[in-house]
């Protein structure tokens, strides 16, 4: 007992206060927030300070405002009458827009292009890398400027249109596809679809739990996703008539009729993000498969697996443990990159922000609803990111 | 036992042309089907390519206006300058190769080659230019000399290559007041000068931001690391784009009055603050690769937690990371385009200059665009065959 205290008396007398670690960091922690506070109530000061003196507004009141500038092209109804506020959203499902059809052409690509460079026929091979090795190494914007000016803008009149096979047009006016067009019959199919879905959930949940009860392999999954073929083929026949109908762009007098259109903007967008992005998921998907070793694949077939049954077991879910990161890092930057936009024209959420900004000149509230919308579209995506990442990760002892 | 004495176990003969063939075009029937799909794919875009390049392209704008693409609109008088810092970067990688050899010696090589060729080019050139150009591989090869004397130390290169940076800074702004080095303005700078430029100064100005916070998100104190993931997660989770414009439009208002930047200086800064949140995450990677038993060992022998970090954790961890870094660099190169968003003349707006510079060329998109096109690929694709041969030399892989 009083050894003890004698000890603590020790101790405690020979570290001098400002050797003591915990007063250190504590000191260090005040300088380093006093610093970083300092330094935003500095420019927060001056920010005010130059809306003052500038007349520059810093209220979000401009969003319920009349916007009065057209959208080249919008997924919903706009007209200059509507707010800016109603803008900006038309900004970010035309950001939307992008970035979907983006990711999964992208990812279309890049599994071919992967596919292909590991492909044991060497010219098939060399095409690919070259493919890779060319597009990687020239900047994105460079290959926006080639698609747009040097290649959609010197597209041939209406008239003159290019045509490709399944009746797609492109010209100055656009890309012209044919568009779907739901008949009488459309609703009963749709019947058939839903109910194709829902039954091919049954199946794959008690199949499954049917194979773990009793041992017995009842090809959960196989049945299911042929269930979910087939309902929507069998209802096409059922129903009668065709449900959907095509409707086929008809060259007319200064322009087509029916169809849907892209606009050359978007086009031109489109076929940069995508042939770009792809060339990078090419590199993470071979990388994915080349990373399982091949022994992994010997040793499945020696304890007797067949060849569907060691790619869905043992090849393909190590190979997507080592694709998935990098693969949505991937899709974060077609998404961060569909903001190039604003130098081909193409509407999306950064293009309407600057427009905001030229019409009702309050440009630090209208940045931080640019940066609020990709900040969140990010870190949901690594939230998410993480918890996967999580739940996949190798045990190790 | 009867051995026969005529058996000769020999390696398997390397395969023919015809047995090569077979193997790796024609093995199974599909495989000849996709041989001749290729063949039949790579015959109409080559013929297509080959015939637009050669015949139909109008190549006009690309040979009319070298300059331009080069250094913009640097007043032609003062383009010494540019030289002068061409001479000292074809000095210094003479030195390099001599001291550091390696990759460095490709690198070396490939510029006498480039320089060469430039003042070899059959084109009507000013003789002045083309002297310049010839004096570049005499310089490599005088810095190779040199590398025997004293200052032939890895060192004084390094310091050397830093002291060069500072001093091309110095030699393309100029000072107020200096007859013969007067100020030239950055509005006036462009074309693969300021593309380079910002690539370089967002890299360098990078560098010590990034350490710092990696070292802070690393770091125990949760006030100082929450600002650093802050900064580094909100950097990282937004278009460079978005950066750009509020380094153009926004940063100004968050200076006092007086402070003014000019347009250049501030996507320099846009760029340094975006690359920095990159950098960080890769020296990150780095500090983590290096084991905690350094660390231990270091503070076992006496060091304390300063020294522990700058002698032994540091150094390793930024030797692990210079092929990433190498990356980083390519990446920022290829982001310099972006500057042209913001109105900087770097070598794409350049491009967008020439093209409506004469009523004739305006159409001549694909021929100007490609050009530069070509121009970023021979960059980028000798950088990355480089980092590949540093990745090796450095033995990061293996580890």
């Amino acid at each position: 007992m009083k050894q003890d205290s004698h000890i603590q008396v020790i101790t405690r007398s020979s570290i001098p206060l400002w050797r003591d670690e915990r007063v250190i960091q504590g000191i260090a922690q005040v300088i380093s927030a006093v610093l970083v506070i300092g330094f935003m109530i500095f420019f927060v000061s001056n920010v005010f300070q130059a809306a003052n003196d500038r007349g520059l507004s810093l209220s979000y009141d401009f969003v319920k405002e009349s916007a009065g500038f057209p959208l080249a092209e919008s997924v919903i109804p706009y007209d200059e009458s509507q707010s800016f506020g109603y803008a900006f959203l038309i900004g970010i499902l035309n950001t939307i827009k992008a970035a979907v059809v983006g990711i999964l052409l992208a990812t279309a690509l890049g599994t071919v292009a992967a596919l292909a460079r590991l492909s044991s026929n060497w010219l098939v091979s060399k095409i690919a890398s070259v493919y890779i090795e060319i597009v990687r190494n020239i900047p994105l914007l460079v290959q926006l400027f080639i698609w747009y000016f040097a290649v959609f803008q010197n597209l041939p009149i209406v008239k003159e249109s290019i045509q490709w096979p399944g009746h797609i047009y492109l010209s100055q006016r656009g890309v012209y596809l044919p568009a779907p067009v739901p008949t009488q019959t459309f609703g009963g199919w749709i019947a058939f679809v839903v109910g194709g879905i829902v039954l091919s959930i049954i199946l794959r949940v008690a199949l499954g739990r049917y194979q773990l009860k009793t041992g017995r392999a009842t090809y959960p999954v196989a049945t299911a996703l042929a269930v979910l073929l087939i309902a929507p083929v069998l209802g096409w026949f059922l129903v009668g008539a065709s449900p959907l109908a095509a409707d086929i762009p008809v060259i007319g007098k200064f322009n087509f009729d029916g169809g849907t259109r892209l606009t050359i903007e978007y086009a031109a967008l489109l076929a940069g993000l995508v042939i770009y992005t792809g060339a990078f998921i090419a590199e993470v998907v071979r990388a994915g498969i080349m990373a399982v070793d091949r022994g992994q694949f010997e040793a499945a077939r020696a304890v007797g697996l067949s060849g569907m049954q060691v790619l869905r077991l043992i090849v393909f879910p190590q190979a997507m443990r080592v694709i998935i990161p990098p693969l949505i890092s991937q899709y974060l930057n077609l998404t961060k990159n569909s903001s190039l936009a604003i130098a081909v024209g193409y509407p999306d959420m950064f293009f309407v922000g600057r427009t905001i900004i030229n019409q009702a000149g309050s440009a630090v509230p209208v940045f931080s609803m640019v940066m609020a919308v990709y900040l969140s579209i990010s870190l949901t995506t690594s939230v998410l990111m993480n918890i996967y990442n999580r739940r996949i990760q190798l045990v190790e002892r | 036992m009867s051995t026969n004495s005529t058996t000769v176990i020999r390696p398997p003969s390397p395969p023919g042309p015809v047995r090569w063939l077979k193997k790796n075009l024609f093995s199974t029937w599909y495989d000849t089907v996709l041989t001749i799909l290729a063949i039949v794919f790579l015959y109409f875009v080559l013929k297509g390519v080959l015939s637009w390049v050669l015949f139909t392209a109008n190549w006009a704008p690309v040979i009319n206006s070298p300059k331009l693409f080069a250094v913009g609109q640097y007043p032609p008088e003062q383009l010494w300058r540019v030289g002068t810092i061409l001479f000292m970067v074809s000095f210094l990688f003479g030195l390099s190769w001599r001291v550091w050899g390696g990759t460095v010696r490709t690198f070396a090589l490939a510029l006498v080659v480039a320089f060469s060729i430039m003042a070899l080019l059959p084109i009507s050139m000013d003789l002045k230019l083309r002297i310049g150009f010839l004096a570049n591989p005499i310089l490599t090869f005088i810095g190779y000399q040199a590398g025997r004397t004293p200052i032939g130390k890895s060192r004084w290169v390094a310091m050397g290559w830093l002291l060069s940076f500072v001093l091309t800074i110095l030699l393309l702004s100029g000072i107020e007041g200096i007859n013969w080095l007067p100020k030239v303005e950055t509005g006036l700078w462009g074309g693969l000068l300021l593309t380079f430029l910002l690539a370089l100064v967002g890299i360098v100005a990078s560098f010590p931001i990034g350490v710092l916070l990696a070292l802070g998100r690393q770091s125990k104190l949760p006030v100082l690391k929450g600002f650093c993931v802050l900064f580094i997660e909100i950097v990282r989770g937004v278009p460079l784009v978005t950066i750009l414009f509020m380094a153009s439009i926004i940063l100004p208002l968050f200076l006092p009055e007086g402070i003014r930047i000019d347009r250049v200086l501030r996507a320099m800064v846009g760029m340094t603050l975006f690359a920095a949140a990159y950098m960080a995450e890769n020296i990150r990677g780095g500090l983590q690769a290096i084991p905690v038993g350094q660390i231990e060992a270091a503070k076992a022998v006496g060091l304390n937690n300063f020294q522990a970090m700058g002698l032994i954790v540091l150094p390793q961890a930024l030797r692990l990371v210079i092929p990433t870094i190498v990356g980083q660099f390519i990446a920022l190169f290829m982001d310099t385009t972006l500057a042209a968003i913001v109105g900087l003349l770097e070598l794409l707006a350049i491009g967008r200059a020439v093209l409506e510079s004469n009523v004739e060329w305006k159409l001549l998109n694909m021929e100007v665009y490609l050009f530069i096109a070509v121009i970023f690929w021979v960059f980028n694709y000798a950088m990355s065959y480089a980092s590949r041969r540093l990745e090796v030399a450095l033995g990061v892989g293996e580890r």
